[in-house]
């Protein structure tokens, strides 16, 4: 046995948009452990519930994190919808699914990129984030925000996108497929990318079900599971859904997922946008959340599956609110696959199980 | 498996029209419906406090008496709930972006100064206000009374 070093890895550092420390043991150029500390960006967000009333707190949730900000308001808005037992409208419902299939497209596009610039390929970084832009601007033109949209409430949501709008944002994705392809194209197919991320943080299967891993990175692993299949709002209408699953468990596995997963939700909007309903947006919320009572919703975020609790206690505000975010499960399975790999490898695992900081410490 | 797969993507990129604009020359319009920053239109508020009771961030301060309604524009968060429940529709998103700003200040609207026949009539529309008020629950006791 060599002798064994730890190198400091984060909170700072370059391919970490976010910060999380890690204490590196090493053996010669080799991890044999992973140590993470989290708990840099802790803003005690689910305290918050106490002094924000229930319909505010929309707006706080939306704060979790920046990625996946719209999901976060939808489960939130869901769960207080169980409490109080509110019927959602059916166009809210196709509305709220079209935002979370773009925020999901926005996410894995932003995750691209930031992978391509963790492997030097800064080009393909540009390309990736400037298709993400017409998501961005879509939300814009049609929430008014760019990353905090807003555009969800307990009840319904807060505008209604005209047919005509979204005519134009199915054809805005038909031409961003087009580009995307031939990104996707260099995902896949160049060698360079290949060499760098095949058979690197390799997951199995029982691994991935034993730590309990959830979103693309389990599915990575061959694990079929995502929460879209319970067909919660409007994913209950869509005429197929199939999971995308990889198999290798690699980096590799995990990039062609998340890249499928895209094609997958500008499918998902497409079909919507052809079959949402007419009709009201908006349900009046009338009423506390009665004392003592309990409800739970599951949502998939772009990095799998979350899980919200609120517990009401008659008055405006609520009793506790506990959300169970994607990264901090995912977190077990990092450290296990960066047992053994060389220090070189270590970014692109981390980047490819698509960590989000803000939303584990929230 | 090959190399320079971007190749299309590159040279378009090489060629074509650049996609970032040249800030600040050339600035960008925005969308009809971006949440740019609040507008009171503060003849039409009749300083019912409800958009103030609203915000989640408190970014709002409606003063009755001294007819002002302000919005403290570094704590408002474009989020509309204001624009939404205002009874008097005077509360508008404009869709332009503040301007950046040197100092952390309140935006103060303030109503127009009340003319002496103004402060009259309110002073009057007050009275009977108070009498209509001192009736109601003089006839509420009554009820009560003769309930009880
Ligand atoms: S809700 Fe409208 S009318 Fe009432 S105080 Fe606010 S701006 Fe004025
Ligand atoms: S837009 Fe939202 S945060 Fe801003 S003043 Fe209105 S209610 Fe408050």
């Amino acid at each position: 046995m060599g002798k064994r070093t730890v190198i400091p890895f984060g909170p700072q550092h370059p391919v970490l948009p976010e910060p999380v420390h890690l204490d590196l043991v090493m053996e010669d150029e080799r991890v044999v452990e992973a140590i993470p500390r989290i708990g840099f960006i802790h803003r005690g967000l689910e305290k918050l519930v106490e002094k924000k009333d229930y319909m505010q707190f929309v707006y706080v949730t939306e704060r979790i994190c920046g990625i996946c900000s719209f999901g976060h308001s939808l489960g939130y808005s869901q769960t207080i919808e169980t409490l109080m037992g509110i019927e959602v409208p059916k166009r809210a419902e196709y509305l709220r699914v079209i935002w979370h299939e773009l925020s999901r497209i926005h996410s894995h596009l932003l995750w691209l990129g930031l992978t391509a610039d963790g492997f030097g390929y800064e080009s393909l970084f540009m390309h990736c984030w400037r298709l993400r832009e017409r998501v961005l601007d879509i939300f814009e033109q049609t929430t008014g925000g760019r990353v905090i949209l807003s555009a969800t409430n307990v009840g319904g949501v807060n505008r209604d996108i005209p047919d005509a709008e979204l005519a134009g944002i199915c054809t805005v994705l038909d031409g961003m497929e087009t580009d995307y392809r031939q990104l996707s194209g260099a995902f896949l197919g160049d060698s360079s990318v290949n060499n760098r991320l095949r058979g690197v943080g390799v997951l199995t299967k029982e691994d991935a079900l034993d730590l309990c891993i959830v979103g693309p990175f389990q599915r990575a692993s061959g694990v079929s599971e995502d929460i879209r299949l319970l067909g919660l709002g409007a994913y209950g209408d869509l005429a197929d859904f199939v999971p995308v699953i990889g198999d290798e468990g690699d980096c590799y596995a995990r990039v062609k997922v998340r890249i499928e997963e895209v094609l997958q939700s500008i499918a998902i909007i497409k079909e919507l946008a052809s079959k949402i309903p007419d009709g009201p947006i908006m349900e009046q919320v009338k009423g506390n959340p009665e004392a003592g009572r309990e409800a739970t919703s599951r949502l998939e975020q772009p990095r799998g599956e979350c899980f919200y609790f609120a517990r009401g206690n008659g008055t405006k505000f609520l009793d506790r609110m506990r959300i169970r975010t994607p990264t901090s499960q995912n977190l077990a399975g990092m450290t296990k696959i960066l047992q053994g790999i060389d220090l070189a490898d270590v970014p692109m695992v981390i980047l490819t199980i698509d960590p989000c900081i803000s939303c584990t410490e929230r | 498996m090959g190399f320079f797969k971007l190749g299309t993507m590159t040279l378009k990129g090489a060629f074509g029209k650049p996609v970032t604009r040249m800030y600040p020359q050339v600035k960008r319009e925005p969308f009809a419906y971006t949440k740019g920053h609040v507008v009171c239109d503060i003849e039409a508020c009749i300083s019912c406090g409800i958009c103030e009771r609203t915000c989640p961030t408190h970014a709002i301060k409606v003063d009755k008496a001294d007819r002002t309604w302000s919005i403290h524009p570094f704590d408002c968060i474009q989020c509309s709930s204001c624009v939404r429940v205002c009874p008097k529709q005077c509360l508008t998103m404009d869709n332009r972006y503040t301007s950046a700003s040197t100092a952390k200040q309140m935006h103060l609207y303030r109503k127009h100064p009340l003319s002496k026949a103004e402060i009259e009539e309110q002073a009057k529309r007050d009275a009977e206000r108070a009498e209509r008020i001192a009736k109601a629950k003089a006839a509420a006791a009554g009820k009560k009374a003769t309930g009880a």
